[in-house]
């Protein structure tokens, strides 16, 4: 039965993976996401659920017990925030180049270097251009509501299991902290033993009679196999292109200028939209939720008919970047953005919309 | 006698265990890690734990093993087989978890690991493979070479004052709690293999009691890194490293 719970967007995570069958949680603390490794570490599901939850010794650690765990062909995650998901970039990589489904979440806070606990979006490059080595994709959710943690969970590990690939939901220290009003699911199963050998036939479950040993690797010392996987990942990630962009619009119809922004921005701009209204400024927002495969189709379609589009971000400007791509510089693209943990504030933006 | 005279069953005296593959090692003539996968293989045979066993290759000479055992394997990062293997133990907690790691890979860039799953206590083995050097990438010093040892990375010998010393990661391991059993073992006579099977064979017994992690050095050569041949590499390792590195338990369970 559905219920309605209140909850920090760091505990929606915990309580989402609970409740969604997840089978293992591998973590670090860090601020400003510790609370989803104290929440997971309070409703103790390895009692009810059978789920495990451990805390690692590191965010190296972390993420290679999610690697491990996905190589069995367990439903397994971690969570971080900036300096932490550095030290994951490596293990992503790895998991990218095995094929496995995985999901992981930043809490994102202000950098570079320790910077601070404030909420940033300063991670976007490193999330959707790679931020370990090789060519490889993340598939990226970003949540604008502590709703959104919640349903992005199990949703990330859908397109994680469908994909064979790692999942990112990409916060920040507001989505994380803020309490809102959740609809959380009835608790979901496990699945068993038995139900992953038999629809995950790559996991590592242990060598039966009745088949040849799985091995988990990307190691390919041949060149031109190592180019083979290339381009089954590179295949793969067109087919995410094709079918999984995710985003939202708001009042584009009329507009003869438009926002562009994610997450916690996302959510300060729709206050701008009432005020920008308010003064006769014909504004529209365009939300992308995945962040890669990203929103390009409809930010061109709408965006190259404006006199103007303002690219929103706590940083100095990255996500502006897939925004000009988007219209091809065919409209004036600017940035505004705090950074450092500071959040912008609608009339800031407002005045900066204005200078369009 | 013909040829089918002599393959008779009641003539076979070894086979080759079908828990390692037909596939060519690439390890060099003379290495001892053919020899500790055998052993290895030949235990999980003999238990009947073949679709049970799950192993975790390294990144070193080993970071191929998965070619050879024939269970399913995972090749794992450098250093980060401890971590793969902790979350393998909790999901499949009845299953035969191994890492199979070198000196560098366990005792250097994955010391982390390596003592927190030890001290966590996870049931699982790790098999450690300890020759003094970087074979892989060319014989490069490991934090096991010994001192005045001559690598590519310290062409005048180990200085300990430069480079510091080496380690006995086994004996910190055999302080931690969570470590059960704690060997160290060679296999460069006959008679030492056969006392290391014994030891492998421990080791996985103890994963069937749940007692706790399993540690198993193996001091081995390196006659490329060395650059020695074969059976000279064997003398040397008896000469310089078994005096640093001595044979026998450390520590065992009941």
């Amino acid at each position: 039965m559905k219920e309605l719970r209140l909850m920090k967007g760091n505990e929606a995570i915990a309580e989402a993976a609970i409740r969604c069958g997840c089978d293992g949680y591998f973590g670090y603390p860090i601020t400003p996401q510790s609370e989803i490794l104290e929440h997971l570490m309070k409703e103790k599901p390895y009692e009810n659920t059978g789920m495990v939850v451990l805390q690692a010794e590191s965010e190296v650690a972390s993420i290679n017990m999610v690697y491990g765990g996905a190589s069995v062909g367990k439903k397994v995650m971690t969570t971080s925030s900036s300096p932490g998901i550095s030290l994951m970039q490596e293990g992503l990589s790895y998991i990218s180049g095995a094929e496995l489904p995985a999901l992981v979440v930043n809490v994102v806070r202000g950098g570079p270097g320790l910077g601070t606990i404030q909420p940033s979006q300063a991670d976007y490059f490193q999330t959707v251009k790679g931020g370990g080595h090789g060519d490889y994709r993340l598939i990226t959710l970003a949540p604008a509501s502590v709703q959104e943690m919640y349903d992005f969970v199990e949703l990330g590990f859908d397109l994680a299991f469908k994909y064979r690939a790692p999942v990112m939901i990409l916060t920040d220290g507001i989505i994380g902290q803020v309490m809102e009003k959740v609809v959380v699911d009835d608790y979901k199963p496990r699945w068993t033993e038995e139900y992953i050998a038999k629809t995950y036939p790559w996991a590592a479950t242990g060598k039966t009679k009745l088949r040849e040993r799985n091995i988990v690797t990307s190691l390919y010392l041949e060149s031109a196999r190592q180019e083979q996987l290339n381009k089954t990942l590179q295949a793969k990630y067109k087919v995410v292109e094709e079918n999984e962009i995710r985003y939202e619009t708001f009042q584009c119809e009329d507009a003869e200028y438009l926002l562009v922004a994610y997450g916690s921005s996302a959510r300060i701009c729709q206050k701008v939209l009432q005020l920008a209204r308010a003064e006769g400024i014909k504004v529209g927002l365009i939300r992308p939720i995945t962040l890669w495969p990203y929103p390009t189709k409809i930010i061109h379609e709408v965006g190259t008919k404006m006199k103007g589009i303002l690219s929103v971000e706590m940083n100095a400007g990255q996500m502006i970047e897939d925004v000009k791509l988007a219209v091809e510089c065919k409209v004036p693209v600017k940035h505004y953005g705090r950074f450092g943990g500071i959040v912008p504030t609608p009339s800031e933006i407002l005045d900066a919309l204005k200078t369009l | 006698m013909t040829k089918e005279e002599i393959i008779k069953p009641e003539n076979l005296v070894y086979k080759k265990t079908p828990v390692l593959t037909n596939n060519v090692m690439h390890y060099c003539p003379g290495c001892g890690h053919g020899l500790i996968h055998r052993l290895i293989a030949e235990v999980i045979e003999e238990m009947d734990i073949q679709d049970k066993s799950i192993g975790v290759a390294p990144v070193g000479c080993a970071v191929l093993a998965y070619n050879y055992f024939n269970v399913d394997c995972i090749q794992a990062a450098h250093g980060r087989a401890p971590a793969l293997a902790t979350a393998i133990n909790r999901l499949y907690p009845e299953h035969f978890v191994f890492t199979y790691q070198g000196d560098g890979d366990l005792a250097a860039i994955g010391t982390a690991e390596t003592i927190h799953a030890c001290n966590r206590g996870e049931n699982i083995v790790m098999f450690f493979v300890n020759n003094g050097i970087y074979g892989m990438t060319g014989g490069q010093m490991a934090p096991t070479t010994l001192k005045d040892m001559k690598t590519s990375t310290s062409p005048y010998g180990r200085d300990l004052n430069i480079m510091g010393n080496p380690l006995k990661i086994t004996e910190l391991i055999a302080q931690l709690p969570g470590a059960v059993y704690v060997t160290r073992q060679a296999v460069y006579t006959p008679a030492l293999a056969r006392k290391c099977k014994k030891a492998i064979r421990k080791a996985f017994e103890n994963i069937k009691l749940k007692q706790g992690t399993s540690f198993v050095e193996i001091v081995s050569n390196c006659n490329s890194g060395w650059k020695l041949p074969p059976v000279k590499s064997n003398e040397w390792l008896e000469q310089n490293m078994l005096l640093f590195y001595p044979l026998g338990d450390l520590k065992i369970n009941n």
